[in-house]
């Protein structure tokens, strides 16, 4: 298959996924009933007029297949509908809180990235050694914990504090109220918020990326090119860095970006328990209100997010990797 | 929810050419299948019991499944109720008469643990039941059958897999409204399209194995082939899968239970960590009331966990010639 060929269908079955991803959004939302009585619920003075205007105005009138049409049509414009919790448009709703998220999503994958690459090749190299038998054994522990519950003891060790040691952070939020910090105070004043959240999910999914990069690695140092490379002299730290590590790199980068789809589930009872204003913190409060217009917003970012990452992993993998692409 | 840990790679099934002949032949083709089917499960066992990651697992889950049946002779039901008699002051630090504290309601943080066990060992085996139907069911007709049914149903596993687990997990209880039914089918319908993929791989390298082919030409119909030759062979992996889903299960639930869509009357350890951060104990010092059923969560699932990988150490033939 011609390079061409190959990103032309992965662009393709993505858009597919995409439309599978409105057409579920849209008939799953229709299974909670009538949006119309959900828009008027506790309000006073409705008439039959008002209720046949409203389900004209939002096209209720229409049969589904032409319902749904319209509200592919509306969802590419932008409009996701009416928060009845925030009285705002969705769109905006969600508008206002993705900053927050990216910010903790982007600065805590990071870091566990490049920790758990680091760690990864040091348990490679050293396979079942006693450094490679902690480290996968706080794996396994990591792995299992609720993201949640650490959190949850964090916050007491390190934002309520523990007996005689004070507390260290604020125990959540994403600046002081009414502090009025102006440049740099706000930055450090964010920073100190972050930290505990972020401590908490690049500790927690740090276990998945070493894992992934340890058994990678492990795969890669049987390789022929390996023991030829030893054959023929080349220094061991060159081996593991020049020859080893970089073919390793690939399958290890792009499952990071495949986890995105995981690491939004864990940034929901994050933000939620650290009280930090993002996309998690959204959806918790949109569950709590049955606030179904933002949850149906929400769930289509976040399907969309994954959607448009699992395709930038096939096309870096196939731009990294030749043999995909031949394949 | 995280990544489920399935081997990428396809298990074999234990190979069963090879092993002594029993002592007394057997005389039909069914009493040798289970002779050799006995051999082997007794070969793994051996091989099992020297698993010291595996052996550990097993002891934590056999003391959790303890826990689990005789939970009403280790703590009254009684306990869960606030009007209880048997209830001590709120918010009481670990004593004697309640060693892991009280919660606010001054019921005890053991027996609510203690009681947690059932819901949330229940749910994660109902639920993982559910999705290790689905899955090998789509897995199955996929591999086996192939041209159009393999596309259809593999497009529509790829479609479910982007979905990201938890907010669909989310979208779904809230829809249903929370009750213990919910969260097992919200789990059990979410998670299966991982294990439809790796069943459909193996069924693939299978079916193409000379003794279906055989079977295939000696005029064996399709029920009987999937029944008889391809579905036991699928087994160990369908059995180490089953193991690591229910670990994820387990998560999901507590994770579904704390953001407030389990069931309010069935107490899961996801509930009381939901009752614990609602009611503010982490932030008041209430330590008791947190630490317990979150250690709880991590023990049984950290169990299933190892048990799992212990069982691909031993059925992965991959695995075990590195």
């Amino acid at each position: 298959m011609s390079t061409r060929r190959y990103l032309i269908s992965k662009v393709l079955q993505a858009l597919l996924t995409l439309v599978f991803v409105l057409a579920f959004n849209f008939f799953l939302f229709r299974g909670v009933g009538d949006p119309v009585t959900q828009l008027l619920r506790g309000h006073a003075g409705i008439t039959r007029q008002s209720v046949e205007q409203l389900q004209r105005q939002l096209g209720l009138d229409l049969p589904l297949p032409q319902q749904f049409v319209h509200y592919v049509k509306e969802t590419l414009e932008g409009h996701l509908g009416y928060s009845y919790f925030y009285n705002l448009p969705v769109s905006q709703v969600i508008a206002g809180r993705i900053w927050p998220t990216v910010l903790l999503i982007g600065l805590s994958t990071l870091a566990s990235t490049a920790l758990g690459i680091w760690i990864g090749i040091r348990q490679g190299w050293r396979r079942g050694s006693r450094y490679d038998q902690g480290m996968l054994g706080f794996t396994l522990f990591t792995y299992s914990m609720p993201e949640f519950w650490f959190g949850l003891l964090v916050i007491m060790a390190f934002a309520v504090g523990v007996g005689p040691f004070p507390a260290l952070f604020p125990t959540g939020g994403y600046e002081s109220t009414g502090a009025g910090y102006t440049g740099f105070a706000h930055v450090v004043d964010v920073v100190n918020h972050m930290m505990l959240p972020f401590f908490v999910l690049t500790l927690s999914y740090l276990g998945q990326y070493s894992l992934i990069m340890r058994s990678s690695l492990l795969e890669t140092l049987g390789e022929d090119f390996i023991v030829t490379a030893r054959a023929k002299g080349v220094r061991e730290n060159r081996v593991l860095y020049g020859h080893a590590v970089p073919n390793a790199l690939l399958p290890t980068m792009t499952v990071t970006i495949l986890e995105l789809g995981f690491v939004l589930s864990g940034v929901i009872t994050i933000e939620l328990i650290f009280n930090w204003p993002g996309l998690g913190l959204l959806t918790a409060t949109a569950v709590d209100a049955r606030d179904f217009p933002v949850l149906q917003g929400l769930f289509l970012l976040f399907s969309g997010s994954v959607i448009v990452a699992n395709l930038v992993a096939d096309l870096l993998y196939s731009y990294l990797d030749p043999r995909v692409r031949a394949g | 929810m995280r990544p489920q840990p399935t081997s990428t790679e396809p298990l074999a099934a234990a190979p069963a050419a090879h092993i002594e002949a029993p002592k007394e032949p057997p005389r039909t083709p069914k009493q040798i299948a289970r002779a050799r089917r006995k051999a082997a499960a007794k070969r793994v066992w051996r091989e099992y019991r020297k698993n010291k990651m595996g052996m550990a697992g097993l002891i934590i889950l056999g003391l959790f499944i303890f826990v689990a049946i005789f939970a009403p002779l280790l703590a009254s039901s009684c306990g869960l109720d606030p009007t209880c008699p048997s209830t001590g002051p709120q918010l009481q630090p670990p004593t004697l008469k309640y060693p892991l504290g009280t919660d606010d309601l001054g019921r005890s943080v053991l027996t609510l643990t203690i009681w947690g066990t059932r819901i949330s060992m229940t749910v994660g085996l109902v639920s993982t039941a559910i999705t290790m139907v689905i899955g090998t069911t789509i897995g199955l007709i996929a591999g086996y059958y192939g041209a159009w049914r393999e596309t259809v149903l593999m497009r529509m596993t790829d479609w479910f897999l982007v979905l990201p687990f938890l907010p669909l997990a989310i979208v779904l209880a809230t829809l249903l409204g929370p009750s213990f039914y919910t969260v097992i089918f919200v789990i059990g319908i979410t998670s299966w399209p991982a294990t439809a993929r790796v069943i459909r791989a193996q069924v693939l390298s299978l079916k193409t194995r000379p003794y279906v082919e055989r079977a295939r030409a000696l005029g064996a119909s399709d029920w009987h082939l999937v029944t008889r030759h391809i579905l036991p062979n699928v087994g160990p992996l369908i059995f180490a899968n089953t193991v690591l889903i229910v670990a994820v299960a387990i998560l999901s639930e507590s994770t579904l239970s704390f953001l407030g869509l389990g069931d309010p009357l069935h107490t899961s350890w996801g509930t009381i960590l939901e009752n614990s951060f609602g009611a503010g104990a982490p932030f008041a010092g209430n330590w008791w009331w947190v630490i317990p059923p979150g250690l709880a969560i991590v023990l049984v699932v950290l169990s299933f966990t190892m048990i799992g990988y212990a069982l691909d150490d031993i059925l992965n033939p991959k695995l075990r010639a590195r």
